[in-house]
């Protein structure tokens, strides 16, 4: 009886061995371990024997069934593993193929411009400020210490709806409404974007709309050295660290003195060439402190308050920024003009 | 304002500054030097020549045969087509080798069988515009006068080896219009000596009062008048160095009369005019303004019609010159005047201005009297052209000149202290440093304590107030040496508002979303503010618009966002999808008398396929649903999911079936839609959708703050229900009727089927709906599911006449 046991399990074993797939592997388990299966059958026999012999020759019948379980499962598992392997195989893909596009658009570069700035300033403790873009003469001018007939209103002819209402040439008369609001009282500081509008014929370096940024800050201690030291923080945030500033002389109606920006050309680093015209230096913005007209005619005491006010133009940074050629390309936005703007800039 | 070195240098010890030098210091001291340009436009070789003998070419009629005297052992045979070349002349030769402007190089040649060996030049040929060169000269050779020395260069005679600097002047700086006005500022950057004209003038014994007499009718439009007469002049033209001089200045010499009106004009920046005495038609002078209507014809052989916002000059009786912008026709110096009366006033820069800008003339001189000129140096000016005229044309000046008005008026004083200078400009000036500045000006001060009153120039009328000081000191300190700082004292947080941090977000999303931010004009023609037919608002207008394109203010950003669409699909760039955020301009007002309502709007538009990945052979077009989607992922950001309604609606050149309006709060506040198929056809563009709100109500509507809801803790139960309802039935309707009948248990209700067509009874559609119910206290029993749920089945029957499919 030991020995048909015996012989069973190596019969098994071996069929199991052999086995190549799990309908095998069932049947097997069936055919050896199942009620109706040969161990069972031999056990059965077990009454035959003598009484002491009964429990060893039952021990060694489950110890069989264990072994053939084990086996059985063992394979099994071998088998799933190779099943599913070979499932993952027939599932393997060309990992090079394109991946879906993830729908995405982006910014403007003027808004990116714009927002850049924006940023810079709030970190150094400005507010935004926006206006009408549609204004009065006397916010776009006479407040701003243009009165009529003052010659310098030809230098940025503009576009009059009546007599006293126009499209703002600048983003200056927030100046004034800025400080009309705060009553006399500094400081205050501000920066301001939006849309301008002048009389000029759209060209590669000319557009009857464009952006500016205007900047004041007014406060009971404000130097023109101050003026410099914030200006030179936005040139190196904006251009690059090794960037260096140079104040120049300069007229505006509204900033006595009055200065213009260049910035050392970040193309040749200052020794010349077509981005600077040959001067190593790029004009960037213009600023000055703020005339004492000005600060009286919204209600500021000249002689307590001082300011500085600068204002700049988004196009001709983003122009030299990314070296774009047209200004109009601002304003047709062609896609894959605008598709360029897609990612961080370092 | 052109400023040639040579020139420059009579007035200023220039060292051995190059041009280039000179400009970048004057740049750095205030005024922009814009270009350095050399008047030898690369020539080479050319040199005086004296025509020995001239002849016809024997084989061309129009060519001669011209022996020329260049310094050389032999003269040079030259041939020569220039219609004026003869015997004897004085003139520029390119010799062989020489190169003239484009790199022109001169060759040994053989014309018809005849050598020639070199050329002679034109002014134009040497690089001079056309424009600047002499009538006489204009159509052949130049012609030296006779005191020139032969083989030498002919470039120096002509000043061609003078460079000039172009200032780009601001207007308060009109005081450098003119050469000395430009000395005194280089002096000043310098620290060198000024060196003026000292005209001098020999009177004759007869009066000029007896020829002339002069009246002003007001004196706020002429402060000053003064006539200066000159007996027997000799009206030929005017010597090199003069010819020179303005050609170096960009101005085309005349006459030697008209010459050194304009030379003088250069030097000391006071316009002049010479009137042939003889021809004025009467003894006096009276300047006054013009009557409306009254004529003059002026120099340029134009009839004027004048008005009383007009200056004029007149003889008594007519005009006989438009003041400080032109003079008449009829009194103009000519060959044969010998008689002049030189008019040197002062006039009112604002009446200058007017004349100028109305009668569409602008003229050297009425760019000077409107940026202002030196009140000073008018009678000086006089002066200096009298004796040039002396010395140039002969003749005598009579004893005068004959005046009205004040001919000087008081310089005026300016304070600023030393304190007040450095608290400014944040520096450590001195008051000696101060002093020296004020010093290098030739401003007149006196200093008390630091205090400093300057006596200002009349020629810098642009100094009135203590801060044009300061900028006088710290230019010429240097901005170089100022110190960068940082404001102190005036801390503030900075920041976005609200609003502006919305509207970043908003972007933000929409570029999430897949669209593209593009910008585009507020300016529009009136057509396209008519896209959507009339809208309650009326057309904001330029009073003088460049274009009929951009002729009023828009009151939509669909238009030209269509526009864009247009622009790229003509570049068969037809997947778009595009996003602009900006303002439109209301007015209810016929005629604008107030500023408008400016409204910030978000507009957006998509054609072609949204989503694409050709290999995958997906591919999705953009269809109402896709504009509607993102409408409502964009209010679901700003937290106003609930109160954003969809309505059906009717809008001219929209498709009348597929757009909607958009309610907030059951407001209107935009819409979405598709563009009409005959507008699209109109732009020539591919099926286009749309939609634009006004960004500002949503901006601007306050919401519930985010409040955190616990998870649900017991399972909810779900129910579907396929509807078979009338085809005209709106989802929105059955949703509401099922929210309504659903009560505090339905928790969300979903569309997951619209079916339609083959299968369903005419005139009906399915709609299936998943019904999703939840209770916060407890699990949801059977029985309370079975109530709600038939509640809403039944409430459907009966409103909307739904049955249940399937
Ligand atoms: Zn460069």
């Amino acid at each position: 009886m030991k020995e048909r046991l015996q012989a069973l399990k190596e019969e098994a074993v071996s069929k199991i061995e052999e086995a190549s797939n799990v309908k095998e592997i069932q049947d097997i388990r069936v055919a050896y371990l199942g009620k109706k299966g040969p161990i069972t059958e031999i056990l059965r026999g077990m009454g035959k024997l003598p009484a002491e012999e009964r429990p060893k020759m039952g021990q060694l019948g489950n110890e069989i069934r264990a072994i053939i379980s084990d086996k059985l499962d063992e394979k099994m598992e071998q088998l799933e593993k190779a099943a599913v392997a070979e499932k993952l195989k027939k599932e393997t893909i060309d990992v090079t193929m394109p991946g879906r596009p993830v729908q995405k658009g982006n910014h403007h570069p003027l808004t990116r411009v714009v927002e850049e700035i924006e940023d810079l300033f709030i970190g150094m403790g400005f507010s935004i400020a926006e206006g009408p873009e549609v204004e009065t003469d006397y916010y776009n001018f006479e407040a701003l210490n243009l009165p009529k007939n003052h010659p310098a209103r030809d230098m940025q002819d503009s576009f009059y709806i009546t007599e006293d209402i126009l499209l703002r040439t600048h983003t200056s008369p927030m100046q004034a409404r800025t400080m009309e609001k705060h009553e006399g009282k500094g400081p205050v500081k501000i920066i301001v974007p939006g849309r301008v509008y002048r009389r000029d014929t759209d060209d590669a370096t000319h557009s009857h709309q464009f952006t500016q940024i205007e900047g004041l800050m007014v406060g009971e201690n404000v130097r023109m050295s101050d003026l410099k030291g914030v200006l030179q923080t936005f040139a190196k945030e904006m251009f690059g660290q090794e960037r260096e500033i140079r104040l120049r002389p300069s007229f505006f109606p509204f900033t006595e003195p009055s200065v213009e920006m260049d910035i050392s050309c970040f193309n040749c680093g200052g020794e010349g060439c077509s981005v600077c015209k040959g001067t190593g230096w790029i004009e960037i913005l213009g600023g000055g402190m703020v005339h004492p007209h000005v600060l009286e005619m919204s209600g500021f005491d000249s002689k307590k308050y001082t300011g500085f006010a600068f204002g700049m133009g988004p196009e001709r940074i983003a122009m030299l920024k990314y070296g774009i050629e047209d200004i109009r390309n601002f304003y047709t936005n062609d896609v894959r003009f605008l598709k360029q703007f897609n990612r961080v800039n370092q | 304002m052109l400023v040639s070195m040579r020139w420059l240098e009579q007035y200023v010890d220039l060292g051995n500054h190059t041009a280039e030098q000179l400009a970048d210091l004057i740049t750095k001291s205030g005024i922009e030097v814009e270009t350095v340009e050399s008047l030898n436009k690369g020539v080479k070789g050319v040199v005086v020549g004296h025509v020995v003998s001239c002849e016809q070419h024997p084989n061309a009629d129009k060519l001669n045969l011209c022996k020329v005297d260049i310094g050389e052992e032999e003269p040079v045979q030259i041939i020569c087509g220039a219609p004026n070349v003869a015997e004897g002349q004085k003139v520029a030769v390119a010799k062989v080798g020489a190169v003239l402007p484009g790199n022109f190089k001169i060759k040994k040649a053989k014309l018809r069988g005849e050598a020639s060996n070199g050329m002679i030049c034109s002014l134009q040929e040497l690089g001079i515009e056309s424009k600047l060169v002499q009538k006489e000269f204009a159509d052949g050779i130049f012609v030296f006068p006779n005191d020139v020395e032969v083989g030498t260069d002919a470039l120096e005679y002509l000043n061609l080896n003078d460079k000039v600097l172009e200032l780009g002047l601001t207007p308060n700086r009109a005081d450098c219009m003119n050469m000395l006005g430009v000395a005194y500022e280089v002096a000043a950057i310098l620290k060198k000596e000024v060196n003026l004209p000292s005209p001098s003038v020999e009177h004759s014994d007869e009066s000029a009062a007896d020829y002339v007499s002069v009246s002003i009718e007001n004196k706020e439009d002429n402060p000053y008048y003064g006539a200066t007469i000159i007996k027997g002049v000799e009206v030929k033209a005017s010597p090199l160095w003069l010819v020179n001089r303005l050609v170096s200045s960009g101005i085309r010499p005349i006459n030697n009369i008209v010459d050194i009106t304009n030379y003088v004009l250069l030097e000391y920046g006071q316009p002049l005019h010479a009137f042939d005495y003889d021809r004025l038609g009467s003894k006096e002078i009276v300047v006054r303004r013009a009557g409306d209507g009254e004529k003059i014809e002026t120099l340029d052989d134009t009839e004027r019609t004048l008005s009383s916002d007009h200056l004029v000059i007149t003889n008594g009786k007519k005009p006989v010159a438009v003041a400080g912008v032109m003079g008449g026709a009829d009194s103009e110096v000519y060959d044969g005047t010998q008689t002049i009366l030189l008019e040197a006033a002062y006039f009112n820069g604002f009446v200058v201005r007017q004349a100028s800008k109305d009668l569409n003339l602008r003229s050297d001189s009425s760019a000077r009297f409107e940026k202002g000129i030196d009140r000073n140096r008018v009678h000086l000016a006089a002066k200096r052209a009298a004796s040039l005229i002396v010395e140039l044309a002969g003749g005598e000046v009579l004893e005068g000149p004959v005046e009205a008005g004040e001919r000087t008026v008081e310089e005026k004083s300016v304070s600023v202290s030393v304190k007040r200078i450095n608290r400014v400009l944040g520096t450590d000036i001195s008051e000696n440093t101060v002093a020296e500045i004020f010093d290098r000006l030739r401003f007149e001060y006196n200093n008390d304590n630091g205090t400093f009153s300057v006596l200002v120039p009349a020629r810098r009328p642009d100094i009135t107030i203590e801060e044009d000081l300061i900028e006088e000191v710290g230019r010429l300190y240097g901005y170089d040496n100022l110190p960068a700082t940082f404001p102190y004292g005036e801390g503030t947080p900075g920041g976005l508002t609200d609003y502006q941090n919305k509207r970043r977000l908003v972007r933000r999303y929409m570029e999430g979303a897949g669209l593209y931010q593009v910008t585009t004009y507020s300016l529009t023609s009136p057509k396209k503010n008519a896209f959507f037919g009339e809208i309650g608002y009326n057309d904001i207008t330029l009073s003088m618009p460049m274009s009929e394109e951009r002729a009023v203010l828009r009151t939509s950003l669909v238009p030209h966002l269509l526009d864009v669409i247009e622009h790229n699909h003509n570049r068969q760039l037809d997947d778009v999808a595009i996003y602009e955020t900006a303002k439109v301009f209301l007015t209810k007002q016929e005629k604008v008398s107030e500023l408008p309502k400016e409204e910030e709007h978000i507009s957006a538009a998509f054609t072609g396929l949204w989503q694409e990945h050709s290999w995958q052979k997906e591919k999705k077009p953009v269809d109402f649903f896709v504009a509607k989607g993102v409408i409502e992922g964009l209010v679901e950001e700003l937290g106003l999911s609930d109160r954003i309604s969809f309505q059906k609606a009717e809008k001219q050149n929209m498709h009348p079936g597929r757009t909607a309006n958009v309610l907030l709060d059951e407001e209107e506040i935009g819409f979405v839609g598709q563009l009409h198929p005959e507008a699209q056809s109109e732009y020539d563009i591919n099926e286009t959708y749309l939609f634009e709100l006004n960004l500002e109500r949503l901006l601007t509507t306050n919401t519930e703050p985010l409040e955190y809801k616990s998870l649900p803790r017991f399972p909810s139960v779900t129910r579907d229900i396929a509807l078979v309802v009338d085809e005209g039935t709106e989802a929105q309707a059955v949703l509401n009727i099922i929210e309504q009948a659903g009560g505090k248990l339905l928790a969300e209700t979903r569309i997951f089927d619209l079916y339609q067509g083959e299968h369903m009874e005419e005139g009906k559609k399915s709609l299936a709906f998943s019904l999703r119910y939840y209770n916060p206290e407890h699990t949801l029993t059977e029985e309370e599911v079975k109530k709600a749920h038939d509640r809403v089945v039944d409430q459907l029957k009966q409103e909307i006449g739904a049955s249940l499919r399937g």
